[in-house]
């Protein structure tokens, strides 16, 4: 069909499914702001503005920030409204990955920043981001002394804290007239042979926790051997914690066969049976201290804005939200802990630890030489 | 030109200035990556396990999946519309809850377990497998349920047997529908991810998972970009080989109303009829797989019911709630954020994908056209072999400035969800519309209807036939899709897989049970849009 007037037409007929698509499309576009809620307003975090004209007390916000985060972050809503309505400061947030990919990605876009202020920069990750310029140097006048410990430069406020630590299953040793073990040594030895299930320091953040307590504990020279010993006596490695946690582990909600499992501090509370005493326990001279920071990116639009928020973060109202709504400890340890933590869930006493910049140097060789020493 | 710009700004942009950051070091171009990567063993370690995990998933699941066609598809029995359902669930569920339930069931612990396939190859494979299974189904059982069935009833007349008539007449007319399903099926395999690491760990790392590690946790840009190129070229090489297998296959087909076409399952002797020993065969292949993809669901359904060695609907009740200190969302807020954003994602990539195979469709009487048609034809496709975290993190460093900076805005997510739609949609309307008959195009015309009236009256009523499938694919990926989606959402309003994936990673007490509760709301869902999505055909639209 090479004929021109039926090329003609076939361009025609062309045209015209465009000029049809582009109608629709149009339709998409209003379907979009009918279906995925209000136009996106960089402005204001509809949920809290529309909560504050429910009140009625304030009117639009006087200004805007956009909180930078990891995909585990939350407030309490009401918690969240506070801070609007006190400082008429509206909060967009954005949370691009998981708290390594936060960093990555912030440090992708110095130049051109993905918001004021950024929080869920953990201790493993922290140099990287000074290291690139990606913070701008703020010390809030609320930093309590519990978190002067943490501090890490001038840029970085600690916010909040957790360990990871091996847990137990009580109830699996009794069972079987054993008892648990109680540190590091002890996993190596024939009793506890094909008890243990760890997570992979490369995929999951866990797992790179508590390779950095066996290096703390072991030495530089030490934990590749002790490693390796730990391969000998059979321990599980998985890639992921809620996989080791639920399908190996044989406590908690677990029904795998194995009672040693990597998790956190915070976990035994979960386990509490009927009689109201958890029946897993943490070993908390296994643990590693993560810690959590906030802190104004560099190039803020907003910088003031940004250190309110970083201000707000260690309020006595935060500090107390976080465990309930993040599982972790605050920073302050003047804010009580909710009950059942108090209770089955203390943090270690001496938390195994490795400065910031170690870790930033050696994280990809300690993880390539773990790989090669451990996996088959 | 205007799906074009689509891909072209939300697609291949980002990617490009991702991967090349990558390539300059210093302001200057650097392609000593490529020596370093490719000389390094672990590199090619990682390319044969993609390949061999992509490869053999592929192949089994088209080897499944034809006979699962055929008895879904071309036979009527009871039942039919719950099975073409259970076996569409798999592919939408987000993997991490998939790969935790095949290991409860392989892990030396769970009923599998004596196996002994806990972590290893066979593993993944049968995952894989598990996934796309439903996918080769129905690509290839909706075209297939609609080819003219006097072609092979011709050929059994002049003495063919069953297995030589449908070996030699049916079957080269689905080889267009099992190569395009193929190609899907190869690209969703060669990108899995977490289902990968679940169940085999990090010995079986794929391509997908290196630029994964080396980009959120090394932030060694240099390797993931040449990781990148090197997975572009392997699902390249893989489109080739299918777009050559489509070749000189696709043609005109004689294709009927279902109803003519399909005929009651025989696999015993009934009214005089005897039974069909086809009928038995794939049959007893398809019930096998069938049992073999419930079992993960049914192992899932049954956690989601259990607590504490009872058995309880508290896990379902706890779904309006936000679990033990998990999320910010109840599970069904977050339900509705999915399904908001599903009809968006949905409609971005029907329009889309419609206009792009009704391009594709075309045959241009010029070999440079056709050339460019093939091309066309693989672009298309790409937004499914580029690694989720490529695309997420160029979206993020690419669509940065006035007045494209839409990074903190809501559009992200159904857009990057559309992204991976896009290609199922035109995978699945494309060989329906390829089989339409050029003639009768020209006949319409030469009896003087107007280039709109042909696409109007010839290419529409069979464009909004195969609309039902595509709009079912295009809903379903958008409720499941996760890995972009975990770079882009918000966090005040997660879709569901983000909930279910953050209710898996929390201990407390019944996160464990919600999450499963929510992964069955999910499967119940998917499973109601796919089946209303197969009756989504208008009636009366006639004979072809």
């Amino acid at each position: 069909m090479t004929h021109p007037t039926a090329r003609a037409r076939r361009r025609t007929a062309r045209s015209a499914a465009l000029a049809a698509t582009g109608a629709l499309a149009a339709l998409a576009l209003a379907g979009c702001s009918l279906g995925g809620g209000p136009a996106p307003s960089p402005s204001a975090s509809d949920q809290n503005a529309s909560e504050t004209s429910d009140d009625g007390a304030t009117s639009a916000p006087a200004s805007s920030i956009t909180l930078v985060t990891h995909d585990s972050f939350a407030l309490s809503e009401d918690v969240l409204a506070a801070f609007t309505d006190e400082t008429g400061i509206a909060v967009t947030q954005v949370a691009p990955g998981d708290a390594g990919a936060l960093v990555n990605q912030l440090v992708l876009t110095k130049s051109s920043p993905l918001g004021d202020v950024v929080y869920g920069i953990d201790n493993t990750f922290a140099s990287r981001a000074i290291d690139e310029g990606v913070l701008a140097p703020y010390t809030s006048p609320g930093l309590p002394a519990s978190a002067e410990p943490y501090l890490l430069g001038d840029a970085l406020t600690p916010v909040d804290l957790s360990d990871v630590c091996l847990n137990v299953d009580l109830a699996w040793f009794e069972e079987n007239g054993q008892e648990p073990p109680a540190s590091f040594d002890d996993l190596v030895q024939p009793e506890y042979a094909g008890l243990t299930v760890v997570t992979n320091p490369a995929t999951s953040s866990p797992g790179l926790a508590f390779l950095l307590a066996t290096i703390s504990a072991q030495g530089e020279d030490g934990w590749v051997g002790y490693w390796e010993q730990l391969r000998d006596n059979d321990v599980l490695v998985v890639d992921g914690w809620s996989d080791a946690y639920y399908v190996d582990f044989s406590g908690a909600e677990g029904e795998g066969d194995r009672p040693i499992v990597l998790s956190y501090a915070s976990s035994p509370p979960a386990s509490v049976g009927d009689d109201g005493v958890p029946t897993t326990a943490a070993l908390l001279d296994t643990c590693f201290r993560q810690v959590e920071y906030a802190g104004v990116l560099e190039g803020a639009a907003n910088p003031e804005g940004a250190q309110a928020f970083v201000d707000f973060l260690l309020s006595p109202e935060v500090q107390a939200d976080v465990p309930g709504q993040m599982y972790v400890y605050p920073i302050d340890s003047s804010v009580a802990l909710p009950d059942d933590w108090a209770e089955f869930a203390p943090l270690a006493t001496a938390p195994h630890e490795v400065p910031a910049d170690e870790i930033a140097a050696n994280r990809s060789d300690w993880i390539d030489t773990w790989t090669a020493a451990v996996l088959p | 030109m205007m799906p074009l710009a689509f891909l072209g700004l939300f697609f291949a942009y980002p990617v490009a200035t991702l991967v090349g950051r990558g390539f300059v070091t210093d302001g200057a171009l650097d392609l000593g990556g490529f020596a370093e990567v490719l000389g390094a063993p672990r590199t090619w370690r990682v390319v044969w396990h993609t390949l061999s995990q992509a490869a053999l998933g592929t192949v089994i699941a088209v080897v499944l999946g034809v006979p699962g066609a055929y008895v879904l598809y071309r036979r009527t029995f009871p039942g039919r519309r719950v099975v073409r359902a259970l076996v569409a669930v798999p592919f939408v569920l987000p993997s991490v809850v998939v790969g935790v339930a095949f290991r409860a069931l392989l892990a030396p612990s769970g009923p599998l377990g004596f196996l002994g396939l806990d972590r290893t190859f066979p593993a993944i494979v049968a995952a894989l497998v598990f996934f796309n299974y439903g996918l080769v189904v129905r690509m290839v059982g909706t075209v297939w349920e609609r080819l003219d069935p006097r072609t092979e009833q011709a050929a059994r007349a002049l003495g063919a047997s069953p297995l030589r008539a449908a070996l030699t007449v049916t079957l080269p007319a689905l080889v267009p529908a099992i190569a395009s399903a193929a190609a899907l099926v190869f690209l969703f395999c060669a990108t899995a991810f977490a289902l990968v690491l679940v169940l085999g760990g990090s010995r079986y790392a794929t391509v997908e998972v290196e630029i994964w590690l080396q980009t959120t946790q090394f932030l060694d840009l240099r390797t993931a970009s040449v990781l990148s190129v090197v997975q572009l070229v392997v699902v390249g090489l893989a489109l080739v080989v299918s777009g050559r297998a489509r070749r000189g296959r696709e043609r005109a087909l004689a294709l009927v109303e279902s109803s003519r076409a399909t005929a009651p399952l025989r696999l015993v002797r009934r009214d005089g009829q005897a039974a069909s020993p086809l009928d038995v065969g794939a049959a007893a292949v398809t019930a096998a797989v069938v049992a073999l993809v419930a079992l993960p669901l049914a192992t899932m359904l049954v956690r989601s019911l259990r607590h504490d060695g009872a058995w309880t609907l508290r896990h379902y009740a706890n779904l309006a709630t936000t679990g033990d200190r998990a999320l910010t969302v109840s599970v069904w807020e977050a339900t509705a954020n999915s399904l908001r954003i599903a009809v968006d994602a949905t409609v971005i990539a029907v329009v889309i994908g419609m206009t792009l195979a009704l391009v594709l469709s075309r045959r241009p009487a010029s070999r440079t056209g056709r050339r460019a048609l093939g091309a066309l034809d693989a672009v298309v496709m790409l937004p499914l072999g580029v690694s989720a975290v490529t695309v997420g993190f160029g979206f993020l460093i690419a669509l940065d400035r006035p007045p494209l900076d839409l990074r903190s805005s809501l559009v992200l997510v159904p857009i990057a969800q559309a992204m991976v739609a896009i290609p199922l949609v035109v995978r699945a309307v494309l060989p329906v519309l390829r089989a339409i008959d050029p003639r009768l195009r020209q006949a319409a015309a030469t009896l003087g209807a107007g280039a709109g009236r042909v696409l109007l009256t010839v290419d529409g009523p069979l464009v909004l036939r195969s609309l039902g499938l595509a709009v079912g694919f295009a809903f379903a990926v958008s409720l499941g899709e996760f890995g972009a989606t975990s770079f882009l959402s918000r966090p005040d309003r997660p879709t569901l897989p983000v909930v279910i994936f953050r209710l898996l990673g929390r201990p407390g007490d019944g996160n464990y049970g919600m999450a499963l509760a929510a992964s069955v709301v999910l499967a119940v869902m998917v499973g109601a849009v796919m089946t209303t999505a197969e009756r989504l055909r208008p009636l009366g639209s006639g004979e072809v």
